[in-house]
């Protein structure tokens, strides 16, 4: 792998960039790996490029239906943040937010993690005495964050509007060094890392069939033939189930439409990300000059990738009262994405009742922010049959009752 | 130079002058230009600056695809970025700015990177900017949002307004042009309704331009006379200045009318969005012209050549004096002959096919003009305008044969059918290799919810490109679509234009077809954005082979014109490179809405005040009077505390806590939720629903209930009573009574349909007083009626009756601990009823309490409040509320859950009272921590404050708290790390800290 860097970028120009290489290989399938991964989104390229940093394993395939980072990876709002209530869920966000913070350079490609800063308005009672709990929580796990007051607010936003007739903003929960990142970039740098090491992405290649014997993952079938592992790890978000079916299992997992949109792009106006729960909405400025804007999730399951309009028309509501001055913006594109969504809310980083077969799935609405993390729990599970990063992810929770429940602390948005 | 001509200009009217400014230069345009006419009619070729480089660009389009005519318009409460200059209808006073430059439009000092374009290709930036690695955050990244956004960000709060429409209709037509029209017409004979919606201001799109018959009607005249006839039908609606901006699941149309854009400050709405629902919708909505990537296609003065024609024949305006015509097919030619016959001098047509066109290139040759076959473009030369076209062989690697000094190149490199509504909802494509376009696969329809095609798309975006086609296309598209919604197609007579054939495009998507790599990197792509042909290229080199990695790889397409200009060429570009076949690279996807549209009309209505309907109780504007300080609870909107003269919140919450527990208080508690639930199967419904026994409780009797979730949790809590054998009405809390009644219904309809049980929110159709205190009942006996003695009315009964003239339903329940009568009259009733209580209780020093003294009065009696004490992951079992969990049932939500190994275990957090060892108040929501850190290297904590107040009674701060096996460590003392950087240390205690054993509720 040639680096990257301003001197390489300075030589390219000189001859028309004719010589610059192949970000990542695009390999035909071998016969066997150690293992497979399904799903070259963010979770799924992580986790192989962490079993190669960290453990040394690299006869590894990725597999992907589509385009790499195609799915849920490229269609996010962006934002990082760890300031999660519960424990398991801090440190796997944290841990995901400190590799974001050395990413670029770990993997010699730009992902522009930008630590600008995340705001959680708290516009009731009931949200100031939420967000103070979650403070709390926070400064025994070791995530810098704080209850500020509605001065600062401003202070740090001057396109907010604090006193909105119906909700006027009380305070906010910020940590300073959350942020956004360019997603696709993300997707991209690990693709790029894991290629260098030997591994194979496959992309344009569906898996229609787990293999198993005796209990044992064997490999999978695939459009283009079927390939053998010792390993199988299941990390393709909103498909789970399909996937977990052919396994021979079941996930407790409802896949829902999550809606975005983005703005014109305008000179830059808000340097942090502003998320208001009370009225369901979420804003952030994307290097490009574009209001990034997150929504909600459809009120059905489904797999269309669509973006409807019920829901826009409520968090483009809820965010002119906040942000009166985005009244005179324009809507540029609106999408959606297929979020995997569990009981709790929380994902699944997990042994399954097949051998050798692991799955990484329900980050919901919250995937993008874990997908270091993710990869190195992951990595660390599948490697080693254990990892303390993972441990309350497992599967048997649902069985157990030992949910890990977000939804006081996030309400509805990620 | 541009300039007006003294004729043309069938859109505007020159006895009508406009004045208007752009970069604060006073200019005049007429009454019918667009911002873009009128620009070039005072010869601003130069409007803006390009995204990545600061390009100098001018007009290219006069349409919805341009991407460099983007202005700062208007000002104050009224200004708005990125106006698109070619869709902006001219009014007086009209002011204009050009977006991003610094510091003036015509010296830039952006414009370095496009002299430093070489070493800012696409993606450069995932290559570099990494080291030092603090400087993106400090430094690069600044720089980088800077340069980049366009326009300014509006400032002031929007003094516009703007509305919803709600329609159903059979069929929709997106389009007014000539196939819009024809088809609605068509459909509207059938007796379907039919809404045309139109985005301009005028009727009949391209084709009083681009000229021809139909039915023996030139068609201006021809489109005149159809508008006029649907305008006189009953069942059709006609709308312009009405874009059709996306097509959703199961018919869904928003259209998006623009009402007073051109005529700012008009009373009434600015934007208006109508939310239809369609059976059928026809997708007339043209097509758009390509550019040709050769090297300086952007500089100001290149122009589409239908844009060009545009200008000429709708507005009157030359966009040059002296013109070259490059194109690649036959409609460019029209161009030509227009220019030529209005007298402005055509140089030269580069036709890039060896044999050139057909009738109409003989048409231009018989005006004299000079055409070059098999010849190109090689590059244009000039800054901020054009100065001359060096031609080449179109077949070459673009070797100049020849410099032609003029002033505008016209360049058509072929159409593309306008296929994003088409496409919003699934529809699919398919390439047409001989008209090189993709255009609308009618056996893979958008479909709606029975599964059948909801979507024709008929003329241009059809992919029907002569008049003759369209017109033959459209009639038919209009009977398919009323057929397709349920109505009897009648006989009529077919639409029939003149043919006016047209010899083949030839596709030419780098011009000349053999660039060499420095006329390629100054080929544009994609204009707004700076993607060159070359960017695709590398992006392709690069691995970044799909059409989705090489559109956010180079960002082609994602401009604010979301690749309409020349998305086509991109992909076709990336197809050569990668050796496949266009259709097989395919298209992005096309995404809502077709052009941007303003928040403002997302939002519509609701904002400021209606932002959400304020619920407000029969007793709301006496609470304000009396110096409410507002809490938001859902949509209602209660009293935190009333403040009186002088003091502070805080101070009176202490003030109305005292006075409940020495004297009387009054709470509004009409927002509590009160549902109906009613039915022979009621009680066995309640049964399931709640925890408790609900079946066995005797009529006039109430019972405190606990409803949790199919995962056990505890999901609200409320006081039940007995009406009558079959009825119930069950309490919930502010918060809760929309959701529980929900919750009902939903297992009512999915689960227990045939049960005989139906529910009603009654919430607000009582007001709800509590009045609380020892003096309670003397003040309430004192406006005589019923009996209330403790006799007569002992605590959890309850009775209807009168209460001085007013009749009452009293409900003996408390939950301060206090002696408490909770009595609903019907709303009209609550404000007198307050008002007599106020007035009956003056001498016993009667006060209302807000939400705050309700909470302490609650915590100082260890009563639990949901979402307090629990959060969604707290069971009844955790707070000490197992004697509410009836034993004798079978079943009820939650149960089984609660059973579960975690569920069960004695290591939970359980509820205590937590009692500060100084006497302080513990901060919301700490943490007491434990010995040691867990794997993942936190501090491990075994327990957390839940409710923490100041309590007057007790003079000292109280807490309950959820803590790790607490009930059983009673006399302990843990630690609370506070965010102040304080530890605070509190004694595990009973949670009931005021009257212990009930005395003085139960007298």
């Amino acid at each position: 792998m040639k680096r990257y860097s301003v001197f390489a970028v300075a030589r390219e120009a000189l001859r028309h960039h004719t010589g610059w290489e192949r970000a990542w290989r695009s390999p035909a399938p071998k016969r066997r790996y150690d293992v497979v991964i399904v799903g070259a989104g963010g979770h799924g390229l992580a986790t192989a490029y962490y079993l190669g940093k960290n453990f040394g394993i690299t006869n590894v395939a990725v597999i992907e239906k589509g385009w790499l980072g195609g799915g849920n990876t490229g269609r996010n709002t962006t934002i990082i943040r760890s300031n999660y209530l519960q424990d398991a869920s801090a440190a796997i966000y944290e841990k995901a937010r400190s590799l974001y913070e050395t990413m670029s350079q770990d993997l010699n490609y730009n992902v522009m993690f930008s630590p600008r800063g995340v705001m959680m308005l708290a516009q009731t009672q009931h949200e100031v005495r939420g967000y103070k709990r979650t403070a709390h929580a926070n400064l025994l796990q070791g995530v810098a964050t704080e209850f500020i007051s509605p001065a600062r607010v401003k202070e740090l936003v001057p396109i907010i509007h604090l006193e909105g007739p119906r909700y006027p903003v009380l305070g906010a929960l910020w940590q300073p060094r959350g942020g956004t990142a360019r997603h696709d970039a993300v997707a991209w740098g690990y693709a790029r890392a894991c290629s260098a090491m030997g591994m194979d992405i496959i992309q344009q290649c569906e898996v229609t069939g787990v293999r198993t014997e005796n209990g044992q993952v064997r490999g999978v079938e695939t459009t283009k033939g079927a390939i053998d592992c010792a390993k199988l790890g299941i990390v393709v978000a909103g498909h789970s189930s399909v996937l977990a079916q052919m396994a021979g299992f079941r996930l407790p997992i409802e896949s829902l439409a999550l809606q975005a949109l983005v703005s014109e792009p305008i000179k830059p106006c808000m340097d942090v990300v502003v998320m208001a729960n009370t009225v369901h909405g979420y804003m952030s400025q994307s290097d490009k000059g574009e209001m990034v804007i997150g929504g909600g999730t459809d009120g059905f399951n489904n797999y269309t990738q669509r973006g409807s309009f019920h829901h826009i028309e409520e968090t483009v509501r809820a965010l002119i009262e906040t942000f009166p001055m985005i009244s005179r913006l324009k809507m540029l594109r609106q999408w959606g994405g297929i979020v995997d969504m569990t009981g709790d809310r929380s994902p699944i980083l997990s042994k399954t009742p097949l051998e050798g077969c692991f799955v990484n799935c329900g980050w919901g609405t919250g995937g993008f922010k874990a997908i270091p993390g993710s990869g190195w729990a992951m990595a660390e599970l599948m490697a080693t049959g254990a990892s303390p990063l993972a441990a309350e992810f497992s599967l048997s929770r649902f069985r157990e009752g030992r949910f890990i429940d977000e939804s006081v602390a996030a309400g509805v948005a990620h | 130079m541009s300039a007006r001509l003294a004729t043309y200009g069938r859109l505007i009217d020159r006895t009508s002058k406009l004045d208007f400014t752009f970069d604060g230069k006073p200019m005049m345009g007429f009454e019918g230009d667009t911002l873009a006419s009128a620009l070039l009619a005072n010869d601003q070729m130069l409007v803006g600056r390009s995204f990545k480089y600061h390009r100098p660009r001018g007009v290219v389009a006069s349409g919805a695809e341009e991407p460099n005519a983007l202005v700062n318009l208007g000002e104050g409460a009224r200004f708005e970025p990125n106006q698109r200059a070619t869709t902006t209808e001219l009014f007086g006073g009209l002011a204009a700015r050009s977006q991003n430059h610094w510091p003036t439009l015509e010296f830039d000092v952006g414009q370095v990177n496009s002299y430093l374009a070489r070493f800012l290709p696409a993606g450069f930036y995932y290559k570099m900017f990494m080291y030092p690695r603090s400087f993106w955050k400090h430094v690069y990244e600044p720089f980088i949002r800077q340069s980049a956004g366009l326009g300014q960000p509006p400032k002031e709060r929007d003094a516009d307004t703007y509305e919803h429409f709600h329609v159903h209709t059979d069929v929709v037509v997106a389009g007014g042009g000539v196939a819009g029209l024809i088809a609605a017409k068509a459909a509207a004979q059938s007796g379907a309704r039919v809404l045309v919606l139109e985005q301009n201001a005028h009727w009949g799109g391209r084709a009083p331009v681009d000229g021809g018959r139909i039915d023996d009607w030139p068609t201006d005249g021809f489109v005149e006379r159809l508008v006029k006839e649907l305008e006189g039908m009953a069942n059709v609606t006609l709308r312009a200045r009405c874009m059709v901006s996306g097509l959703y699941d199961h018919g869904y149309v928003l259209g998006y009318e623009r009402v007073s854009d051109h005529v700012p400050g008009a009373e009434g709405p600015r934007h208006r969005l109508w939310r239809i629902r369609a059976k059928q919708v026809i997708v007339a909505t043209g097509a758009i012209e390509r550019p040709l990537a050769f090297a300086g296609n952007d500089v100001p003065g290149v122009m589409l050549a239908s844009a060009m024609r545009d200008y000429l024949v709708n507005w009157g305006v030359a966009a040059g004096e002296r013109v070259i015509v490059a194109t690649n097919n036959d409609d460019a030619y029209r161009t030509a002959i227009t220019l030529k016959k209005a007298g402005v001098e055509v140089l030269r047509i580069l036709d890039a096919r060896e044999t050139g066109g057909g009738a109409l290139m003989e048409e231009a040759r018989r005006l004299g003009i000079r055409i070059d076959c098999g010849r190109a473009v090689g590059k244009v030369t000039g800054g901020k305008r054009v100065k001359a076209v060096q031609i080449c062989a179109h077949q070459g690697a673009g070797g100049a044969l020849e410099e032609v000094a003029c002033d505008a190149v016209a360049m058509s490199g072929g159409w593309s059918p306008a296929v994003h509504l088409w496409s919003h909802c699934g529809g699919k494509l398919t390439w047409d290799d001989t008209a090189a376009m993709f255009r609308p696969d009618e056996s893979r329809a958008p479909t709606g919810a029975d599964g059948k095609p909801m979507a024709v798309a008929t003329g241009a975006a059809n992919g029907a490109m002569t008049l003759e086609a369209i017109a033959a296309d459209a009639f038919a598209a209009g009977r398919k679509a009323a057929q397709a919604a349920g109505f009897k197609l009648k006989r009529a007579s077919a639409v029939k234009a003149d043919p006016a054939p047209e010899s083949a495009i030839e596709p030419v998507w780098m011009m000349p077809a053999r660039a060499r790599v420095g006329l390629r990197a100054k080929a544009w792509l994609d204009y707004q954005n700076d993607v060159k042909v070359s960017d695709v290229q590398l992006a392709a080199r690069e691995g970044y082979e799909s059409v989705e990695h090489t559109k956010r790889y180079t960002t082609l397409g994602m401009a604010t014109d979301q690749g309409k200009l020349s998305n086509i060429n991109g992909l076709a570009v990336l197809a050569d490179t990668l050796g496949a076949a266009i259709p097989a690279v395919g298209t992005t996807t096309f995404r809502p809405p077709y052009t941007p549209i303003s928040m403002g009309a997302i939002g519509g209505e609701a904002r400021g005040e209606v932002f959400q309907p304020l619920r407000r109780t029969p007793m709301y504007d006496w609470h304000a009077a009396h110096g409410a300080d507002w809490e938001p609870v859902g949509q209602w909107r209660r009293p935190f505390a009333y403040v009186q003269g002088g003091e502070d919140v805080h101070q009176a919450v202490n003030r109305e806590v005292k006075n409940v527990r020495q004297g009387v208080g009054l709470l509004d508690v009409s927002t509590l939720g009160k549902l109906l639930v009613k039915g022979p199967d009621a009680g066995r419904f309640l049964d399931m629903l709640y925890t408790n026994m609900m079946s066995t409780l005797k009529p006039g009797k109430c019972r405190y209930g606990l409803m949790c979730n199919e995962n056990g949790f505890l999901i609200d809590d409320g006081v039940v009573a007995r009406i009558d054998e079959e009825t119930f009405l069950c309490h919930t809390t502010t918060g809760g009574a929309d959701r529980i009644h929900a919750h009902m219904e939903e297992w009512l309809q999915t689960e227990w349909w045939d049960w005989k049980v139906y529910t009603a929110n009654l919430t607000e159709q009582f007001a709800q007083i509590a009045v609380v205190g020892p003096k309670a009942r003397q003040v309430l006996e004192k406006l005589g009626g019923m009996d209330l003695s403790k006799e007569a009315l002992p605590f959890m009964d309850w009775k209807d009756g009168a209460i001085g003239n007013f009749q009452a339903r009293v409900f003996r329940i408390s939950f301060s601990g206090e002696l408490s009568f909770e009595i609903a009259v019907p709303a009209s009733q609550g404000l007198a009823f307050w008002e007599t209580l106020m007035e009956a209780g003056r001498e016993f020093g009667i006060m209302p309490y807000g939400t705050e003294a309700l909470h302490v009065l609650r915590a100082e009696k260890g009563f639990i409040m949901i979402g307090d004490e629990t959060d969604g992951t707290v069971i009844p079992q955790d707070l000490g509320l197992g004697w509410a969990i009836s034993k004798k049932k079978d079943d009820y939500l939650g149960k089984r859950a609660q059973e579960r190994s975690f569920m069960a275990s004695p290591d939970r957090w359980k509820l205590v009272g937590l009692e500060t060892t100084d006497g302080s108040v513990l901060p919301d929501g700490a943490y007491a921590v434990a010995e040691g850190s867990n794997a993942n290297g936190q501090r491990n904590t075994q327990g957390r404050v839940t409710s923490t107040y100041y309590s007057p009674t007790l003079g000292r701060g109280i807490a309950m708290g959820l803590v790790h096996r607490g009930p059983d460590r009673m006399g302990e003392v843990i630690e609370f790390p506070g965010t102040d950087g304080k530890t605070y240390s509190a004694k595990i205690v009973d949670p009931v800290v005021y009257d212990k054993d009930g005395e003085k509720q139960n007298v």
